[in-house]
């Protein structure tokens, strides 16, 4: 295979095995943050959009997208950033909710609140699937998510804001 | 001399990140572990929206500045931050208090932005308005709670709130770079703002069992660079490494 042009297709593979740190059950495109791959004879060009502009990961996630297309064979690597339209939790599929929920994280409740709506959410218990939740504090660990506990098995989880 | 744009991005730049570095001293000093995280995770995205205007302010100015040359290398006569953001934090109900003034104009300064003719100010706006409403609401959640709270979180909220408020002022003031931004289509007039402030801060407060002190006519002037003897201090922290050492990375 020495020599020969990745292909599209075998970028968003191997892009498909780029984990998020911070979340690292979900990949860079099941995230929705991968928003466009081209690829022509003298490399591939990645396109991502950010999440929150706090996130530390930001940087470490460029990095290993670039890393795991030079492993793949990519001749040369560039990423750039597309800031519009801005990153939301309604580019999560419905699989990636699934696997959030099996890694004890609750998934966004609804779209995106857009406008002036109060956002008061209660989102089901991860672990249980009690809707009896309360929240313990509107940041968690990292600012994509809120610390919320169930109130009927008691455990902490963690909650996956819909912005 | 820089163009009114430049100023007018320089002026939401500044005062994202002296807010966001106030904000970060509280990393590791928070009252209670949920709230330390919760100040630092909002610091890090004032930070984080300071640096993709930065970035486009040092662009716009063609000479050649990146963020970490406009945030390290200029002195305290050149930032255009407002004067609320450089503020000593005070007490927790303080920063709360700050928090929630701030990101209500900064939740309708984004809104106004989302049209500029500027598109990458807009898709910033965009993108910053969705991090500002989680920060404003988490801000409110509070002002509420110590507002109306005990004796004393209510007499320390309402002293913060008399204290806080006139630097509000500033941010409506008539201005003549707002003015020529406006009228090119790339930003909008602050002045314009204020009713919609009043009408978001208004029920928050009432809830709050808190009551805004009386107009003054005093107006703090940071974001045409001119600031209070705190912002020197907070720049000799925040700027100390790359002057000591200058272009070190890590």
């Amino acid at each position: 295979m020495v020599n020969a042009v990745m292909t599209e297709q075998q970028a968003w593979q191997a892009l498909a095995a780029v984990m998020d740190p911070e979340v690292p059950v979900l990949s860079v495109c099941e995230l929705g943050i991968v928003r466009d791959v081209s690829a022509d004879a003298t490399g591939v060009d990645v396109v991502v959009t950010p999440t929150y502009s706090g996130c530390p990961a930001t940087r470490v996630i460029e990095s290993s997208i670039r890393e795991a297309l030079l492993d793949a064979g990519a001749a040369e690597v560039r990423v750039s950033t597309r800031l519009a339209p801005a990153w939301t939790t309604d580019w999560l599929s419905e699989a990636a909710h699934e696997k959030l929920r099996a890694h004890g994280i609750a998934p966004p409740v609804g779209d995106a609140p857009v406008g002036v709506q109060v956002i008061r959410f209660q989102p089901p218990c991860p672990r249980c699937g009690s809707r009896r939740t309360e929240r313990l504090s509107a940041f968690g660990a990292t600012a994509c998510k809120a610390l919320h506990r169930c109130v009927d098995c008691r455990e902490p989880f963690e909650y996956f804001k819909p912005i | 001399m820089m163009t009114p744009h430049v100023e007018y991005v320089l002026r939401i730049a500044d005062s994202s990140l002296i807010l966001g570095q106030r904000l970060s001293e509280l990393c590791g000093h928070g009252p209670v572990l949920e709230e330390d995280i919760a100040i630092t995770n909002i610091a890090l995205d004032c930070i984080g929206q300071a640096r993709l205007l930065l970035t486009h302010a040092g662009k716009l100015e063609g000479a050649g500045r990146d963020e970490d040359q406009l945030a390290f290398l200029r002195n305290e006569g050149e930032f255009r931050n407002v004067t609320l953001t450089e503020l000593p934090n005070g007490d927790f109900g303080r920063v709360v208090l700050r928090n929630f003034l701030f990101s209500s104009f900064l939740e309708q300064l984004w809104a106004g932005l989302a049209a500029s003719a500027d598109t990458e100010l807009a898709a910033i706006a965009a993108k910053s308005a969705k991090e500002t409403r989680y920060h404003r609401e988490h801000s409110a959640d509070w002002v509420v709670r110590l507002g109306d709270g005990t004796d004393e979180s209510h007499g320390r909220m309402a002293q913060a709130l008399s204290a806080l408020w006139p630097y509000m002022a500033e941010c409506f003031a008539a201005d003549g770079v707002d003015d020529a931004v406006a009228a090119s289509g790339i930003g909008v007039a602050w002045s314009t703002l204020e009713a919609g402030w009043r009408q978001a801060v208004g029920p928050v407060l009432a809830e709050a069992t808190l009551e805004p002190p009386p107009d003054t006519p005093f107006r703090s002037r940071g974001r045409c660079g001119v600031h209070s003897e705190h912002l020197g201090h907070l720049l000799a922290v925040m700027q100390h490494l790359q002057r000591s050492h200058p272009g070190a990375r890590w």
